[in-house]
């Protein structure tokens, strides 16, 4: 039985400039021990998507629902959230000097979060965030447990907020952007720690990045978004070498050195849309190269293209990957139904 | 169009100061942001500067366009010393050399319209104004990508990339010779990334520009440039080819942050070889001795905490390679051991 | 220069476009919606037409603001009349007609009060702006002055020049805009060196362009929004302090009337002749307000976000 069920969850924020449909219609499920990578550049949606899973998008417009062990998310009860909220699961942000409170020492705020949910003593709770400390790999953690988070450096600050996020062994992290702030060594060192707590306690991970190279690195699952929709869902490899959506497809030939793409770069004409006035038909489909008259009117739903792999785009199924004869055939479809 | 020599520098250095004191104010110590510097960058290349936070990179671009003075160390553009001119005597360099910026937001004043921004390096200049000005401001917008009829319209009313490209209309207004782009597409979503960084390299073949190009994107810096200087704490630790670099990089720093690099190509992830280092980047207001990469370096030896290693072809290497270590990576080596021991504090810490 | 082909480009929608809307139209719009703002506008309109048109009002009235009306404006024991129908205001302990006086005071109290912030607001300006951005040395001479200006005790000061230079409108303008030039200057300077850091200055900079020009172009732009709206905060206060200085008797003086001297002559009165203190004191307060409201108005229209 999954762990996370997402059905159908659409969230909307009315603002002075009008309605931001920021998700619209996401469903998605997330296995024990799983590691679900969620991609998507500004304004995809994938940030508010589990943020409102865990409560954290007050005076939002939420429908559908979130099962977690059977429960709703979405409609439980503030304390209830509190409770779930984590202990079973856990959040590491992007920014870890503001979501560490500043005036609290890191000893403190570690064993504040374990004592709200558990019963234990405050020595006990102590003793668990200099273990945390030591997993995660900060030096002389007996020391440096007393010390206030801006005595940190970036890298060694994403890692208390993994041992927080850790503390409580929860069966699910979400992790939003968790090393878009950092240079590439610490990036790397905190996805190998992520990865090595992932095997060591089983626990799930969802990782939301733009970076289609860190999920590369962890994630067993991929989801693409755009436009507060999911457009393709596939396993990491079908996902970098037999891509089925324009977009996904067009987010690969835009990074430099990425898989199954020559040298040039065949960037994605325009800019994403405003959630705002999103695209009639399908979101995409003003920057997409291969266009059809259908596409500016339905909306298509993600349906199977492959074991394992879905689509949301009404280009037939087989054509997948970057080969001159599926491109080729590609053009003629759009051609043939009519742009 | 590889050609002469158009930027030389020699041993440049840039600290700033840290000062104590209310009234009379003290030196106690300085940021040692660019420690050494000489490179040289010929016509027509892209040279690639890649490096991590606190690498000095962008000191070092503000040390190329003179937007600072330097500590000590000379810059020479076109055959002209420029270290120590006066800022009225800068002048006539800024039509030569000129600078995008990384933060779209932050690079253009919300309060001007976007003509009247790109045409500020008209009105300064004293080069052209009211018609012919307008005309000029609304080639360079078409030249870039943007709509000319937008000329009156506020940065606001643009998105990131588009705002990034009145950034290079503005730095290419007055035809320059050299373009130091720092992080320009740092800051902007993938798919516009690939936008800008085909717009440069499209107009850096139309117009004959000589590139600068700083970036912490390994990927990205590859892909345009000709060759590549990685940067740690304030120095140059290699200097070769792009290609050559990536494929054999021969600095176990170079090598560490290749492959930490974060790359869109499943077999090649699943294919090397992690080096992951311990510890963050020291500061540069204290770097190591000899070496300031020793604390760090599996490789690292007694010699290397007394004697910093200078940039030159190593054994085995072009002469276009340089690395500035004096125990530089040969095939078999194991990098993933963590740093050797040789008296450096390693702290893993700040 | 052809333009560069960025690939075959499908057609793309137009962007929901907000045709060119500087920040200044937006502050604008925001300002007209406010209905406070409104309010104190047309109040402050209506008693800059009527200070403008003082002369035609007392022809008016029948009385000048130095007419003594022995008929109609003094009671028998030489005590001022209450409002009438000859004096709708009542008169002052001269028999002379309150609403003419308090109109010719608005002429003073607005004349000083705006000309002082306005000069004050200009010197702050240039100080604050030289200040913050032409580097340290500069600065620590320019904030060191700043700071002597502020610990100046302003009142004493004020009461010792006029004692010595005699009282007049000129003065009190030069008094008042010299007190409260440093106060803008510190603000001014504050956010100067705050812009300072920005990349649009560096990227002047890199252009060549000299201080000067970036202190014009690039800097004062971005000033405008928080002077504007200290201006308008500033002008309340410079009429309470005209009002203090001709209420202690070193601003206008009699006969010429102004607000500040009338209240000083109607504390001996206030128990006989509510109206006389009352009057005054009310165009005084009424005016203060009515600025402050737009003050703070116009700084939320500029920056909605507080």
């Amino acid at each position: 039985m999954s762990l996370l069920t997402v059905r159908d969850l659409w969230v909307s924020f009315h603002t002075a400039d009008g309605l931001v449909q920021a998700v619209r219609g996401v469903s998605f499920d997330v296995q024990p021990g799983q590691t679900l990578g969620i991609v998507g550049e500004s304004g995809s949606g994938k940030t508010v998507c589990t943020q409102t899973l865990i409560g954290l998008v007050p005076g939002a417009d939420v429908r559908g629902q979130a099962f977690f062990d059977g429960h709703d998310l979405l409609t439980m009860r503030p304390a209830e959230l509190r409770a779930v909220r984590g202990a079973r699961i856990a959040t590491i942000f992007q920014d870890p000097l503001s979501s560490l409170h500043p005036l609290y020492r890191v000893g403190w705020q570690i064993a504040e979060m374990i004592q709200a949910h558990r019963n234990v003593t405050r020595r006990a709770a102590r003793t668990r965030a200099v273990e945390l400390l030591e997993m995660v790999g900060i030096p002389h953690a007996v020391r440096r447990i007393d010390d206030y988070p801006h005595q940190f450096s970036g890298g060694m600050r994403q890692r208390v907020m993994i041992a927080m996020a850790l503390a409580l062994e929860p069966e699910l992290i979400i992790a939003d952007e968790p090393t878009t702030a950092l240079d590439a060594t610490v990036q790397a060192q905190i996805i190998d720690l992520l990865r090595r707590l992932r095997d060591e306690f089983g626990t799930a991970l969802v990782m939301i990045t733009h970076d289609l190279g860190v999920v590369a690195d962890v994630a067993d699952e991929v989801l693409v978004m755009y436009g507060g929709r999911v457009v393709e869902s596939a396993g990491r490899r079908p996902i970098y070498y037999e891509p089925h959506h324009p977009y996904t497809k067009g987010l690969l030939e835009s990074i430099p050195g990425a898989a199954g793409t020559s040298g040039e770069l065949r960037p994605i004409p325009g800019q994403p849309p405003s959630m705002i006035a999103v695209p009639e038909g399908c979101a995409f489909h003003p920057r997409c190269r291969y266009t059809m008259g259908r596409c500016m009117v339905d909306q298509p739903d993600l349906h199977p293209v492959g074991p394992g792999h879905r689509s949301a785009c009404w280009l037939p199924g087989r054509l997948l990957g970057f080969g001159d004869q599926v491109e080729a055939e590609r053009v003629a479809a759009a051609r043939e139904v009519g742009a | 169009m590889s050609g002469d020599v158009m930027l030389r520098l020699d041993n440049v250095v840039k600290h700033f100061p840290i000062r104590r004191g209310a009234l009379v104010r003290r030196q106690i110590g300085a940021v040692r942001a660019v420690d050494g510097v000489s490179l040289e960058v010929r016509r027509g290349e892209t040279l690639g500067l890649v490096g991590e936070t606190g690498c000095g990179k962008s000191t070092l671009a503000r040390c190329v366009t003179r937007l600072q003075p330097l500590t000590s160390g000379t810059v020479e553009f076109d055959g002209r010393d420029v270290s120590a001119l006066s800022r009225r005597a800068l002048r006539p360099l800024r039509r030569e050399v000129q600078m995008i910026f990384q933060d779209p937001y932050g690079a253009l004043n919300p309060r001007r319209r976007v003509g009247s921004i790109i045409g500020d390096p008209f009105a300064i200049h004293g080069i052209a104004d009211g018609q012919e000005r307008k005309r000029l401001v609304q080639d360079l917008m078409a030249l870039v990508g943007l709509n000319p009829e937008h000329y009156n319209r506020f940065p606001a009313d643009f998105s990131g990339g588009q705002r990034q490209r009145i950034g290079v209309a503005r730095a290419l207004a007055l035809r320059p010779a050299l373009v130091v782009c720092d992080e320009p597409v740092s800051a902007l979503d993938v798919s516009i990334q690939a936008q800008i960084l085909n717009l440069l390299s499209d107009l850096q073949q139309s117009l004959g520009l000589t590139y600068v190009f700083i970036a912490h994107d390994l990927s990205v810096v590859e892909h345009v440039s000709d060759r590549v200087a990685v940067m740690y704490l304030g120095r140059i630790v290699e200097l070769a080819d792009a290609g050559e670099l990536y494929a054999r990089p021969r600095h176990p720093y170079s090598a560490a942050l290749l492959s930490a690099a974060s790359i869109a190509d499943l077999d090649m992830a699943d294919r090397r070889e992690r080096i992951v280092l311990t510890g963050d980047v020291p500061s540069p207001v204290a770097p190591p001795a000899g070496c300031h990469f020793h604390p760090r370096c599996p490789k690292a030896q007694a010699i290397c905490v007394r004697e910093a290693p200078k940039l030159v072809a190593r054994e085995g290497d072009r002469s276009t390679h340089r690395t500035a270590c004096h125990f530089p990576v040969v095939p078999g080596d194991d990098l993933t051991g963590g740093p050797a021991s040789v008296g450096g504090a390693v702290d893993g810490g700040d | 220069m052809a333009a560069i082909d960025l690939g075959s480009l499908p057609a793309l929608p137009a962007p929901p476009a907000i045709e060119g809307r500087g920040p200044w139209q937006l502050a604008w719009a925001r300002l007209r919606r406010d209905r406070v703002a409104v309010t104190c506008a047309i109040f402050i309109a209506v008693l800059l037409l009527v200070a403008l048109l003082a002369k035609p009002i007392s022809v008016l009235a029948g009385y000048s603001p130095t007419d003594q009306d022995r008929v109609n404006g003094i009671s028998p024991d030489g005590l001022p009349m209450p409002p009438s129908v000859h004096h709708w205001l009542g008169t002052d302990n001269l028999g002379r007609d309150l609403l003419v006086r308090i109109v010719y005071g608005s002429q003073v109290s607005l004349a000083v009060g705006v000309g002082a912030a306005v000069v004050a607001v200009l010197i702050g300006v240039i100080v604050g702006m030289c200040a913050g951005y032409l580097g340290p040395a500069v600065d620590s001479i320019l904030a060191r002055l700043m700071d002597v200006v502020l610990s100046f005790p302003f009142l004493l000061f004020a009461i010792a020049l006029a004692t010595v230079a005699g009282p007049s409108e000129l003065l009190e303008i030069a008094v008042i805009a010299f007190f409260s030039w440093a106060a803008v200057g510190r603000i001014v300077r504050g956010q100067t060196l705050a812009i300072r850091e920005k990349e649009y200055v560096e990227a002047a900079r890199s252009l060549g362009a000299g201080p000067l020009r970036i202190m014009l172009v690039d800097v004062l732009p971005n000033l405008v929004a928080p002077v504007i709206v200290y201006t308008t905060l500033l002008i309340p206060v410079s009429i309470v302090f005209e009002s203090t200085l001709s209420y202690l008797g070193v601003g206008i003086i009699p006969p010429t009337p102004s607000w500040g001297n009338m209240i000083s002559d109607a504390q001996s009165y206030y128990q006989v002749a509510w109206w006389f203190l009352l009057f005054p004191g009310l165009a005084l307060i009424l005016t203060t307000l009515a600025f402050n409201l737009l003050g703070d108005s116009v700084r939320d229209a500029l920056d909605p976000r507080g």
